[in-house]
């Protein structure tokens, strides 16, 4: 068994043999003609764009049910691309003037305007280079007189497995036969990914090497909403993920119903249900499915593939958040990266043990300026809606007071300029170092609130890194040591009566709810595919269950036994469920 | 040759993405005029989508819209609509 990480783009089990579709990469030769037969390559290359249009629009027509009508936008995007006359009388004079092949113009050109795009700040944007590869591609099939592969593989159900789709090879999948897909590449944004969802697939991408490494006819498990694929399982993981497909299906059911019903227990005890997000795009989707508002708002897009965002890119993209969230609540964290992330135009010195080094506030500490540019950034579109400023990795009281003075400091410099903000912005900090929990007690005098970040607690408290497969085993977030840090934790911010909230992935694991409810949570931040599952759990509860279960399982001294006492306490109470 | 131009902003949540440009484009080409964006100092094709995109406008940009040509007038008017109207999202 073999389990890989990668990004979760389209919620949903999907449990099948493999079908590894082989990369399409056509090879084009730098390929030149005869001054004669310029004049039958241009033609070549008409036809070719008028087929590969046609094509386009044939597919515009054939699915525009199935996906709807916003996503099927995505290909009148491509038509246009295809109609750009521009591009279109450069091909020509690559062809005329320099005598290239028609196939070697239109990789030439297509090269260069992926570079362009891929050099875009906006993450958003860069995103696009998958669109223009479709183009491309759509275009050299159709010199070449072929048209887009068909997943064959006999006429059984099947997972897809590939280096990487397109939008269009995705918008034609047979649902019918693929039942869930993972690539290589791909992001978050990705018109590939909103396709996905748009055909109600599950789906994973990002996972750098899954498509060399899975081969066809291996049983494939797709978790969509955790981003999970896992290759050849054991029995016993086959059967919960069996259980969770049946689960999800069910869900997605009563999802409606479910998402206008307040997180409450039976007894009437209210939860809050916020979500975790990355980027502003995702707000809108998590709002709609259910969220409460955003618990936690990475700002690490912002600093991808090592750019420094300015004031005003930051800004931006805070005063979206905002408008998305449109009164919600909404928890902006401080950058979360170490020096080897971000560093533009300062070598960061490598660090032989960067999780114990050089990072997020840390790094902060050490370029101010950086800091107080996204500090400036957030304060400012706090005039425009509540916003909620979290520090991380705080291991000291020492680092809450440093942070609040360089916040005062810009705060003063926003005064003086006249610049609106919330002078009364609440400042909380991540609990994520075993240290901060075992002083929660002194550091919730300090800050307005505590957010749990339990995948970083359980790897530092436990020494083990989760993405270590040798070791991965050992991560055990029902630890007794990680339970007790939590009620500490918990109890602190009751007795200054400040928010205690959980952003970490524990927080969205069903198996988790009730405990942690028993043991105090009332906030749970969480990515928005997981929503309905806690939701349900928290509904399907007393308090005074969840008490008699954290009170249980404090007896145990190893994680395995909370673990199956858990499972089978949830299977008792919602035995849909598990 | 009469030449109009217009300093439009995008006032839609996700300024020139893939599908706003589209539309972008799709209403430039109506026209017969040439028809140039500027942003900041950049100047491109108004009627190329791949231009436009390059053009990175997000939310609250301030574009220059020039057209030249017999249908000038008709064209920056058509454009102005579209992004006043926010290219009809949601």
């Amino acid at each position: 068994m073999q389990v890989k990480v990668g990004i979760p783009v389209s919620p949903g089990i999907a449990i099948e043999r493999a079908f590894v579709l082989e990369a399409e990469e056509p090879y084009i030769a730098e390929r030149f003609v005869p001054p004669e037969a310029v004049a039958a390559e241009q033609q070549r290359l008409e036809r070719a764009l008028e087929q590969a249009r046609a094509e386009i629009r044939e597919l515009q027509e054939r699915y525009r049910e199935v996906l709807g009508g916003e996503t099927i936008q995505i290909f009148r995007f491509h038509e246009m691309l295809l109609r750009d006359a521009d591009m279109v009388q450069e091909l020509h004079r690559l062809i005329g003037a320099e005598q290239l092949s028609a196939e070697y113009a239109i990789s030439r050109v297509f090269r260069r305007k992926i570079q362009a795009i891929r050099a875009l700040r906006d993450e958003y944007l860069r995103q696009r280079d998958a669109d223009f590869q479709d183009v491309e591609r759509r275009l050299l099939r159709a010199l070449a007189g072929t048209t887009q592969r068909e997943h064959k593989g006999g006429e059984e159900e099947v997972v897809l497995i590939a280096h990487d789709l397109t939008p269009s090879q995705t918008a034609t999948l047979d649902t019918s036969r693929i039942v869930g897909f993972a690539t290589d590449v791909g992001g978050r944004t990705s018109h590939t990914a909103i396709v996905a969802r748009a055909l109600g697939i599950p789906a994973v991408v990002g996972l750098g090497t899954a498509s060399a490494e899975i081969a066809s006819g291996d049983l494939v498990i797709i978790d969509g909403t955790r981003g999970r694929v896992i290759v050849n399982p054991d029995e016993e993981t086959l059967k919960e993920y069996r259980a969770r497909r049946r689960q999800f299906i069910e869900f997605t059911r009563d999802l409606a119903e479910l998402r206008d019903l307040p997180a409450e227990t039976r007894d009437g005890h209210r939860v809050t249900i916020l979500a975790n997000v990355e980027f502003p795009e995702e707000i809108g989707p998590a709002l709609e499915a259910g969220a409460e508002g955003i618990g936690l708002y990475r700002t690490e897009f912002l600093y991808a593939e090592g750019q420094e965002p300015d004031e005003e890119a930051h800004f931006r993209a805070y005063l979206r958040a905002v408008e998305e969230c449109d009164n919600r609540p909404l928890v902006v964290r401080t950058l979360d990266l170490g020096a080897d992330k971000v560093g533009a135009g300062m070598a960061a010195p490598r660090e032989a043990n960067p999780f114990l080094g050089c990072r997020s506030i840390r790094y902060c500490f050490q370029r101010p300026e950086l800091f107080k540019t996204q500090l400036r950034a957030i304060l400012r579109a706090s005039a425009y809606g509540p916003i909620k400023l979290m520090l991380p990795m705080i291991a000291s009281l020492e680092e809450v007071r440093k942070a609040k003075v360089i916040i005062s400091d810009v705060m003063d410099e926003l005064e003086q300029s006249h610049v609106p903000f919330d002078d009364r912005i609440p400042i909380g900090i991540m609990i994520e170092v075993p240290a901060a929990a075992l002083i929660a007690e002194f550091l919730a005098r300090e800050v307005a609130f505590f957010s749990i970040g339990t995948n970083d607690l359980v790897q530092y408290t436990l020494a083990v890194d989760r993405v270590n497969e040798r070791v991965a085993e050992l991560y055990q977030p029902a630890h007794p040591a990680i339970l007790r840090l939590l009620l500490t934790v918990i109890e602190a911010g009751w007795r200054h009566g400040i928010e205690v909230s959980m952003c970490g992935e524990m927080s969205g694991e069903a198996i988790y709810t009730i405990p942690l409810i028993g043991l105090g949570l009332r906030t749970f931040s969480i990515s928005p595919g997981t929503i309905p599952e806690v939701k349900k759990v928290t509904r399907s509860i007393t308090l005074r269950e969840a008490e008699e279960v954290v009170d249980r399982i404090f007896t145990f001294s190893d994680a395995r036994q909370t673990d199956n006492y858990l499972r089978e306490k949830a299977r008792r109470i919602i035995p849909e469920l598990f | 040759m009469p030449t109009v131009e217009r300093e439009l902003e995008l006032k839609n949540r996700y300024g020139l993405h893939a599908r706003p440009a589209t539309l972008f484009a799709e209403v430039a080409n109506r026209y017969t005029s040439e028809i140039k964006v500027e942003k900041d100092g950049q100047v491109v094709n108004g009627k190329s989508i791949f231009e436009l995109i390059m053009l990175a406008a997000e939310q609250g940009s301030r574009l220059v819209v020039r057209a030249s040509g017999e249908d000038a007038e008709q064209a920056v008017a058509a454009i102005a609509e579209l992004v006043e109207a926010r290219f009809h999202e949601e």
